[in-house]
């Protein structure tokens, strides 16, 4: 190098020139609505428990409201279960145990779960607008990720029911008997896939709850699973809220517990189960780091952090929600970070071009709010995108803070919405310090051009999915869980097997 | 990037080099994801139809053929002024894109539409030739009219890592362009990954590119969305650096107005709005045309015409 002062110099002036540059997102090509046709869905005005292959009035007699988020309004009202219907389902879910689906050939129950993935496959496009309707998510997703995921978890285990002699080779797999299960409100259908295929390929029978704000596709898949001709009492599926899934955690003739939802009741169903034979897995919340090295692909490293927190509106327990940028590309990564949010759309679940939708519930909007406004107390900065909200529903505009502090609780506490957190770093192992300083170990993301720094990370991070270059990327073949207080245990894959079974000599 | 090397420019003003052996990387899986994220955007009623009117007014109506005759440049120069007329108030293409030989016909054909008049030069579509023959072949285009010049890159060059050659090659032709405007084709087929499409387009802009492009349309793949996508992103960072706007042409493989559409979105979402004028985004194209006035035509009569009512030029 020749002269070095010259092109500093110059290099000043076109920084101070450029400081005032800024792309224009928010005039010009606007796209008019593109709505999914509600037509297309049925949704029953009432709702009973599904109990032994046929729906049952609550014998608590009531019922409770389910919603549109995006609309407030009401889209149905669903039995509300107590402990004498817990009884009931348990009971049924024993009967068939005993009678019908431990004794019948592996061969014949995957036929029944490989006619249940079709039959989601057939009525995709209904099950996808019930999904965005009652749990407020963009079509966008339900059609292209929550569906055909939920329909490839049945294919999935279908095929291992009549396999397990050689995913334990040498060992016989004995199923455990009536598994309890209890799922949230963030992906409703697959979550109920992630949960009733593998309890139904290893032979067990299923009592599933699915959360309060959206049990609509659930009873949906019970309608599924009527069709399919599924023996009575072999899946069974109850409405109601907190003090239902206390019934059934606590049931004396459950034999698993599988659990998806937050830290605080995955810690009451530990305490819960403690001194009896339930066999218990937990899969609770998260704090994911996702870190952007300087030699990252930094435009794919921006969508990939993009992605990792806003989809499913943030509603998502592996979302990449801390965000650890190295110095030297933290302006740049921020400013990328920031324009592509102001193309992302908020509004109409329904609609095709929406890519945040609504905030599932009005408590949990306000979990979110409570989060941004902390994160302005304790000194973060906070940038959010300027696109209109509409006048009704939860909605929240995609949120991020910079100059965050590893102690703000912003930066510890799971928002479960859609605001990131940025923190920088200069090393790799002050970065593999900072992200394992949480509670949680449930996920990861690295972005690197760099093999041999991803394989230094993966080893070092503790956390039970980590993702490289890429983020939030799911398959039924992949096993999915957590370290510490993410919970234990692991869904999907070989692996997701484990959690139903006895394995015996 | 870091600076190696300093040249002064004919105006006395001293510019930097950047470093071209670092340009950023890019990961192919993501763009490739990214690229078919802007598809899923669905455009219904006046996004739709003011799509189409824009696409139309931003295409470079293009013919490269040794069969060319001035006869075949004359009429497709009155397309390019009349698209359909029997669909009146439509906006006229934006450029028509021909060999230097065909430049005097186009521009005398084309006098006070507005319309401009683009060649391809520097030995196109191969650039196998000398300097001194590819800054005479610019020449003779822009002594001719020309208002625009499609050069090639040296590709040879590029691959064997000669990017100070590529870069002086591309300043060469943009000083003999005057004040025609540059269009530098990086022949992305040939460039084989997108972190040598990023390199080239860094190179082709820090040099003088006014315009970059994708293809000659001679070499397949031609342009895609992914590869249009790493050029616009280089463009936006080259932005963000030293304020100067580059315009992008993706050229090749585009025939339908749904494909043109999502370019669109790419660059709406990309670039912001800016960019959606025909001076900063171009479609290098000759049977695109005919599908968006198919396209116009229907959202006009709600029906599908058959092809033979649209001219073939």
């Amino acid at each position: 190098m020749a002269t070095t002062k010259k092109p500093i110099r110059s290099k000043k002036a076109a920084v101070a020139k450029t400081n005032s540059i800024k792309l224009k997102f928010d005039t010009g090509w606007t796209y008019a609505p593109a709505p999914e046709s509600k037509s297309a869905a049925s949704i029953n005005k009432q709702y009973d428990l599904f109990i032994n292959g046929e729906w049952q009035k609550p014998e608590s007699r009531k019922y409770f409201d389910t919603i549109n988020p995006a609309t407030e309004e009401k889209l149905s009202e669903v039995a509300e279960a107590n402990a004498a219907d817990v009884n009931k389902a348990v009971a049924a879910a024993r009967t068939a145990y005993d009678k019908v689906w431990k004794k019948m050939p592996a061969t014949e129950r995957a036929k029944y779960i490989f006619r249940i993935a079709r039959i989601i496959q057939e009525k995709a496009r209904e099950l996808a607008i019930i999904e965005s309707l009652d749990g407020g998510k963009p079509i966008r997703e339900s059609r292209d990720f929550d569906v055909p995921t939920a329909a490839n978890h049945f294919f999935y285990y279908a095929g291992w029911a009549d396999k397990l002699e050689y995913a334990f080779p040498n060992r016989k797999a004995q199923p455990l008997g009536v598994a309890g299960q209890i799922i949230p409100w963030n992906f409703p259908l697959l979550m109920a896939a992630w949960k009733i295929a593998p309890a139904l390929a290893t032979g067990n029978t299923v009592v599933l709850k699915p959360a309060e704000t959206t049990p609509l596709t659930a009873l949906k898949l019970a309608e599924i699973i009527q069709e399919a001709d599924l023996p009575p009492g072999v899946v069974n599926i109850l409405t109601g809220a907190g003090a239902t899934g206390a019934a059934l955690v606590n049931h004396p003739d459950i034999n698993k517990i599988a659990f998806t939802g937050s830290t605080d009741v995955g810690k009451i169903i530990q305490r819960a189960v403690s001194g009896t034979n339930k066999r218990v897995t937990l899969e609770l919340g998260g704090k994911a780091a996702n870190i952007i090295f300087e030699d990252a692909p930094l435009d794919q490293a921006v969508e990939g952090v993009i992605n990792g927190i806003f989809f499913n509106q943030g509603h998502v327990c592996c979302a990449g929600s801390r965000l650890y940028v190295q110095e030297s590309v933290a302006k740049e990564v921020i400013r990328k970070l920031k324009d592509r949010m102001s193309s992302l759309l908020v509004g109409d679940p329904l609609d095709k071009n929406t890519d945040i939708g609504a905030i599932n519930s009005k408590q949990q909007l306000d979990t979110i709010l409570k989060y941004i406004s902390i994160g302005k107390k304790e000194g973060a900065e906070m940038y959010e995108s300027n696109c209109r909200l509409p006048n009704k529903g939860f909605f929240c505009r995609p949120t991020l803070f910079t100059n965050v502090a590893q102690s703000n609780r912003i930066a510890q506490e799971e928002i479960f919405g859609p605001v990131l957190s940025i923190l920088t770093f200069r090393t790799d192992d002050e970065v593999i310090e900072k992200a394992n300083n949480t509670p949680y170990g449930l996920s990861a993301g690295v972005w690197t051009d760099k093999g041999s720094k991803i394989f230094n990370l993966t080893k070092r991070l503790r956390a039970g999915v980590i993702w490289a270059n890429t983020f939030n990327k799911f398959d039924p073949g992949s096993p999915f869980g957590g370290y510490k207080e993410s919970g234990y245990g692991r869904e999907g894959g070989l692996h997701g097997l484990l959690p139903y079974i006895e394995l015996t000599s | 990037m870091p600076v190696t090397t300093d040249r002064k420019s004919k105006t006395g003003q001293l510019t930097s080099r950047p470093d071209f052996h670092s340009t950023p990387r890019i990961d192919q899986v993501g763009v490739e994801e990214r690229a078919s994220r802007f598809t899923k955007r669905s455009l219904k009623k006046d996004t739709k139809l003011n799509g189409l009117r824009l696409v139309l007014n931003m295409i470079d109506l293009t013919t490269l053929e040794g069969k060319d005759t001035e006869g075949k440049v004359k009429q497709l120069c009155y397309k390019a002024m009349h698209p359909h007329d029997a669909l009146p108030g439509l906006p006229t293409v934006a450029a028509v894109c021909v060999y230097p030989t065909m430049v005097r016909v186009a521009k005398k054909a084309l006098e006070g539409s507005g319309i401009k008049v683009a060649s391809v030069a520097t030995a196109f579509p191969s650039g196998q030739a000398p300097r001194d023959v590819k800054i005479r072949d610019t020449k003779y285009a822009v002594a001719n009219g020309a208002d625009e010049v499609d050069m090639v890159i040296s590709r040879g060059k590029f691959h064997a890592g000669e990017y100070n050659f590529v870069f002086d090659e591309i300043a060469a032709i943009k000083e003999a362009c005057g004040h025609a405007r540059l269009k530098v084709i990086l022949e992305t087929g040939e460039l084989g990954t997108f972190d040598k499409v990023r390199r080239a387009s860094d190179i082709a802009m820090h040099a003088g590119a006014d315009f970059i492009k994708t293809s000659t349309g001679k070499i397949q793949p031609a342009a895609t969305m992914p590869v249009t996508l790493v050029m616009l992103e280089a463009i936006r960072d080259f932005y963000y650096e030293t304020g100067k706007m580059i315009g992008m042409k993706p050229a090749g493989g585009i025939s339908k107005s749904k494909l043109a559409l999502h370019y669109l979105v790419m660059v709406n979402e990309v670039l912001g709005a800016d960019w959606l004028t025909n001076e900063w985004f171009r479609f290098g194209a000759s049977s695109l045309a005919n599908d968006v006035l198919m396209q116009l035509a229907k959202e006009a009569s709600g029906l599908y015409q058959a092809g033979n009512y649209f001219s073939a030029d």
